[in-house]
C-alpha cells in the first residue's frame, strides 16, 4: 500500500500486526493507516479488534507480529507513557477521569506542573483555561470535575489529551453518553484539531457521524482489515455490509406473527429522578401475545428506567402494571417473576449473570422454589430440565456445569434468556438484548425472540441502534426525556422518524 | 506470513481447546481439584513436619486432644462461612461465644432472677443450651438488620457487635468468672460437662457435634435454595435480585447462622473448663475468618465449600497445637497464624486470576469445539 492516498500521507502505519491473546487471535495480519491531519473513522462490530488495536498503538498491548511505523520509521511503543513519548494519545470510552478532583487537577493528573515545594496549583489553572478556551469551552478549571455534563467531561479529557504535544489523537466511542448539541461541539473541537494538524482516530457505532466527521472509513471484522476507503465515496450501507459481511436486511429476517390478547399493560408510570425532574413522565403502554415491541431511544431517554419500573426495581415508581390483566402493583421482584414477568437486564456481567456459578446453576437461579422437595433442592430435576432448556435455545456449551466465564458474550447472553424461559414467563423485557453480541449470535437471538412470541409471549426490548429496533420490532416505541414521544407500526417506521422523536429537543414541541 | 499465522492458530486453538476442556469441567478439573486441595495439602504437611520433630504428636491420644480443639474452631468457621459466602463478614463471632458462655454459665450457676417477684427460676441442660444459642442467633438478627436495613458495612456493623457483645458479657457478672457450673440435682440441671468432655461410643461429644454441624451445613449450602441463594448473592447481589430473590432475608440468614455457631462454639468451651470466663474465646474471629479462607473461600464472596472450611480449621487447629507440643511461644504463634491467614489469601487471588485467564480463553474456543464434537458425533 502507498504511503499517500488522496495527497494525504501516511503519519502513523500498524504493518503486519497481529495480536494472539491466550488462544484467541484478536488481530490477524493487519494494515492500518493513519492519515496526517485527517480524521480516521475506525469501525466494527464488538470484538472485531477495534479495542486492541488502538490499544496496540498506545502502548496498552504489545504486537504479537508486525510492526509500528511512525513518519515512516519502525518504533517500538513499550507502554502509555511511551506511546505519549511519540505524541499519540488514547481517550476512552470511559474517559478515566477523577470526578472527586478538580478540572484542572484532571488535566494535570500524572503530570503535575511540580515546584520544589509542590505542585504549582495557580500555574495549572491558568494552563488548564488556556485549553478550555482554546476549544471554545466555558468550563471553569476549578470546578469538581463530578459535577460537570458528560460532553464537559469529554472536552476535559480532551484538554488533558492536548496538554502534552499529541499528534495523533484515538477517541474511542467519544459520543457514546453525549447529547445532540454536546457532538456538535465535539464535532467542532475535532475539525480545529485536524486544522491544527493534529491526526485523529475516530471509534464510534454511530454510522451517521462517522458520514459526517471522518475522512477514511477503515472496517475491521473478526480481528482482520476488511476495507479502508475515503468516506466521500462510500454510504451507510457500504460500512453496515462491511462490518458484518453480508447484507444488512439479512440480518433480522421478519415475518409477520398473529397478535393476542394484551400480556402486558402498563398506565401513567411515572419515576421521579433523584435531583429533580422524572425518569419517567406518565408512560402508558400495552404489549399483546406474540407481539414485539421495541423501545427506541437515546441515551437518558429513560428507556432502562422504564424496564426497571415494570420488574418492580423502583418502588418508588407511581403508576400501574398489569400482567396478563392482573395486577401486580406493590409486589416484590420475586412476585412479578411469579405472575410472568421476567426481565433480561443490560449489563449480562454486572447484573444478568453470577460468575461465580455454573451454567445450570445460573439458569436455574430464578426457579429454585420449583425444585423444592422435602430432601431439599432435586439436584436431578434442575439438571433435566435446565438442560432442556438449555439446548431448546441453543447455548453452545459442552456441559452444564461449566462455568458460566468460559461462554461468549452471544452464548452468556442464551443463558441469561434461559433462565428468563426457565420461569415461564409471559411477558419477556429484554434491555439492550444485542448489546455486545456478535452478528451470527444477533441473527440467532432474533430468531429465539421470534420464536418465543410465536409460542405466545409478548416481547418488550429497548434499543439506541436504529437498525436492530428497524430490523426486529412489530411496533416501535420511541421514548425522549422519559416520555414516549412517538408510537409506529412496521410499516410507518422510517430511521428519519425515528432520529426525529428521539430527539430531547423536540419533546416541548410533542407535549406542547 | 498470513498462512503461517493461521496453522499457528489452529495449533493454538486444537491443544488449548482440547486443555480447557479439560479445566473448565469445575468439578473435575485436577489443577481446580489441586487448588482447592491447597489446605488439605498444608494439613498434611504440618502432620509430617511435626511428627517428625515431636513424637508425641502423632499419637492416638493426642490426635483426639487436638480434633476436639479443632472442632471448636470448626463449628465457628462453618457459620462464618456462610457469611463470606455471601460476601460479608462476620467478626463478631468470637464475642458472641463469649456471650453465650455467660448467659448459658449465668442460668446454670444462679438460675435466672426474677427481681419483683423474688424468684428464681432454674432452667435444665437442653433449654440452657438453646437459650444459649437462641442468645447466637439474636446477635446474628442484630448483625443482619443493621447491614441490611441500615445500610452499614459487614464490617463495622460486626465490629460493633464484637465491642458490645463482649461488653455485654462482662456486664453478665461485673467482669467475674462463673465457677460452678455442675449444677444441682435438686434443679435438674446436671450435666452440662457432657456437652465438652463427655464421649459417645468412645467417641468425644465435642467431635460427634462437629460432625453433625458439618452435615447440616453441607445439606445446607448444596441442597437447599437458601444455599444456593447465598452463593449467588455473594457472586453478584444484583443479578440475585433481578432473579427474584429477596436478598435481605437471605443475608439475615447467614449472620444467624453465624450466630448460632458462635453461640455453640461458646457453649463447648464453656462445658470444657466446667466455668464461664467472659473473656471466652476472645480474638477467636481470627482463627474462624483463618480457617474460612484457609479452606478455599473466597473473601469476594460466591466461591467456597463447607468442606474447605474444616479442613481449614484442622490446619489451623493442628498448627496451634504442634507448635505448643514444639514449645514455641504464643507470641509466635499469633505470627504464625496471621501470615498463614495471608498467604491463603495470596493464594485465592491467584487462584482467581488463573480462573478468568482460563475462562476468558475458554470462551473462544469452546464454540467452535462444541460445534466440531456435534459435527462428528
Amino acid at each position: 500500500m502507498s504511503a499517500s492516498r488522496d495527497g494525504a500521507d501516511v503519519v502513523l502505519r500498524a504493518e503486519g500486526v497481529s495480536k494472539v491473546f491466550g488462544g484467541t487471535v484478536a488481530l490477524n495480519g493487519v494494515d492500518f493507516n493513519i492519515y496526517r491531519g485527517k480524521v480516521n473513522a475506525l469501525v466494527g462490530e464488538n470484538g472485531a479488534g477495534k479495542s486492541t488495536l488502538m490499544g496496540i498503538l498506545a502502548g496498552v498491548h504489545e504486537p504479537t507480529t508486525g510492526r509500528i511505523l511512525l513518519g515512516g520509521e519502525e518504533i517500538r511503543i513499550g507502554s502509555p507513557r511511551e506511546a505519549g513519548a511519540y505524541g499519540i494519545r488514547l481517550i476512552h470510552q470511559e474517559l478515566l477521569l477523577f470526578p472527586n478532583l478538580s478540572v484542572a487537577e484532571n488535566i494535570f493528573a500524572g503530570s503535575e506542573l511540580q515546584s520544589p515545594v509542590g505542585v504549582r496549583l495557580r500555574e495549572q489553572e491558568a494552563e488548564a483555561a488556556k485549553l478550555l478556551e482554546r476549544l471554545g469551552q466555558r468550563v471553569d478549571p476549578r470546578a469538581l470535575l463530578g459535577d460537570l455534563p458528560v460532553g464537559a467531561q469529554q472536552m476535559v479529557a480532551i484538554c488533558k489529551a492536548l496538554s502534552q504535544r499529541v499528534r495523533v489523537l484515538i477517541m474511542d466511542e467519544p459520543t457514546s453518553a453525549l447529547s445532540t448539541r454536546e457532538v456538535a461541539s465535539l464535532f467542532e473541537v475535532i475539525r480545529g484539531l485536524v486544522a491544527d494538524g493534529v491526526s485523529v482516530v475516530y471509534i464510534s457505532r454511530r454510522l451517521e457521524e462517522i458520514l459526517e466527521i471522518s475522512d477514511f472509513v477503515t472496517v475491521l471484522r473478526d480481528g482482520k482489515l476488511v476495507a479502508e476507503a475515503p468516506t466521500a465515496e462510500i454510504d451507510t450501507h457500504w460500512i453496515v455490509e462491511q462490518m458484518i459481511g453480508h447484507d444488512p436486511d439479512a440480518l433480522f429476517p421478519y415475518e409477520p406473527r398473529p397478535v393476542g390478547r394484551p400480556l402486558l399493560e402498563a398506565e401513567d408510570l411515572t419515576l421521579p429522578r433523584p435531583g429533580g425532574g422524572l425518569w419517567l413522565d406518565r408512560v402508558s403502554l400495552t404489549v399483546r401475545a406474540g407481539e414485539i415491541v421495541g423501545v427506541y431511544g437515546l441515551m437518558g431517554a429513560g428507556r432502562t428506567e422504564l424496564l426497571q419500573t415494570l420488574i418492580g426495581e423502583r418502588p418508588e415508581a407511581v403508576g400501574r402494571v398489569r400482567v396478563d390483566g392482573a395486577s401486580v402493583d406493590g409486589q416484590s421482584i420475586g412476585g412479578r417473576i411469579a405472575h410472568g414477568l421476567f426481565l433480561v437486564p443490560e449489563d449480562r456481567q454486572r447484573e444478568g449473570l453470577v460468575q461465580a456459578l455454573s451454567v445450570k446453576q445460573n439458569v436455574s437461579l430464578a426457579s429454585l422454589d420449583g425444585f423444592g422437595t422435602i430432601a431439599g433442592l432435586s439436584l436431578r430435576r434442575e439438571a433435566s430440565e435446565v438442560g432442556e432448556v438449555v439446548r431448546d435455545v441453543g447455548v453452545k456449551v459442552p456441559d452444564i456445569d461449566f462455568e458460566v466465564t468460559s461462554l461468549s458474550g452471544g452464548n452468556q447472553q442464551k443463558v441469561v434468556v434461559a433462565k428468563a424461559l426457565l420461569t415461564d414467563p409471559k411477558v419477556l423485557l429484554m434491555d439492550d438484548p444485542m448489546r455486545g453480541i456478535d452478528v451470527g449470535a444477533k441473527t440467532e437471538l432474533y430468531r429465539i425472540m421470534k420464536r418465543l412470541a410465536a409460542g405466545g409471549l409478548a416481547i418488550l426490548f429497548t434499543t439506541s441502534d436504529l437498525m436492530e429496533v428497524l430490523g426486529m420490532a412489530d411496533r416501535i416505541l420511541v421514548m425522549a426525556r422519559g416520555r414516549i414521544t412517538r408510537e409506529l407500526t412496521r410499516d410507518e417506521a422510517t430511521s428519519e422518524a425515528l432520529v426525529a422523536a428521539s430527539n430531547p429537543h423536540a419533546v416541548e414541541a410533542v407535549a406542547g | 506470513m498470513t498462512t503461517q499465522l493461521h496453522t499457528l492458530q489452529q495449533r493454538v486453538r486444537t491443544s488449548a481447546a482440547q486443555e480447557l476442556l479439560e479445566q473448565l469441567r469445575t468439578p473435575r478439573g485436577w489443577r481446580m481439584l489441586l487448588l482447592r486441595l491447597r489446605a488439605f495439602v498444608a494439613l498434611i504437611a504440618i502432620t509430617i513436619v511435626f511428627s517428625v520433630i515431636s513424637s508425641p504428636f502423632f499419637t492416638g491420644s493426642n490426635l483426639r486432644v487436638m480434633t476436639e480443639h479443632v472442632a471448636i474452631i470448626a463449628i465457628m468457621a462453618i457459620g462464618e462461612t456462610f457469611v463470606i459466602l455471601s460476601a460479608g463478614i462476620d467478626l463478631s463471632v468470637g464475642s458472641v461465644a463469649g456471650l453465650s458462655g455467660m448467659i448459658a454459665g449465668g442460668l446454670l450457676n444462679d438460675g435466672l432472677v426474677l427481681h419483683p417477684l423474688g424468684v428464681v427460676v432454674w432452667f435444665n441442660v437442653p433449654l440452657v443450651i438453646l437459650i444459649g444459642l437462641g442468645i447466637g442467633a439474636g446477635c446474628g438478627a442484630i448483625n443482619g438488620a443493621i447491614i441490611t436495613k441500615l445500610g452499614v458495612a459487614p464490617f463495622i456493623a460486626t465490629l460493633g457487635m464484637l465491642s458490645v457483645a463482649r461488653g455485654f458479657a462482662d456486664l453478665r457478672n461485673n467482669g467475674a468468672t462463673f465457677p460452678n457450673l455442675a449444677g444441682d440435682p435438686a434443679h435438674h440441671n446436671t450435666g452440662f460437662d457432657f456437652l465438652g468432655t463427655g464421649n459417645v461410643l468412645h467417641v468425644p461429644f465435642t467431635i460427634v457435634l462437629l460432625v453433625i454441624f458439618l452435615v447440616v451445613a453441607v445439606y445446607i449450602a448444596k441442597r437447599t435454595a437458601f444455599g444456593r441463594r447465598v452463593y449467588a448473592i455473594g457472586g453478584n447481589e444484583r443479578a440475585a435480585e433481578l432473579a427474584g430473590i429477596r436478598v435481605n432475608r437471605i443475608k439475615v440468614g447467614v449472620y444467624v447462622i453465624s450466630g448460632i455457631c458462635a453461640a455453640m462454639t461458646g457453649l463447648l468451651i464453656t462445658s470444657q473448663l466446667n466455668a464461664a470466663f467472659p473473656d471466652t474465646a476472645t480474638s477467636y474471629e481470627l482463627n474462624a475468618i483463618a480457617a474460612v479462607v484457609l479452606g478455599g473461600t473466597s473473601l469476594f464472596g460466591g466461591r467456597g465449600t463447607i468442606g474447605g472450611t474444616v479442613i481449614g480449621a484442622f490446619v489451623i487447629g493442628f498448627l496451634s497445637d504442634g507448635l505448643v507440643l514444639v514449645g514455641v511461644s504464643e507470641f509466635w504463634q499469633m505470627v504464625a497464624k496471621g501470615s498463614v491467614i495471608v498467604a491463603a489469601v495470596a493464594l485465592d487471588e491467584a487462584q482467581r486470576r488463573r480462573q478468568s485467564r482460563v475462562s476468558a480463553a475458554a470462551a473462544s474456543v469452546i464454540e467452535e469445539v462444541v460445534s466440531s464434537e456435534k459435527s462428528t458425533g
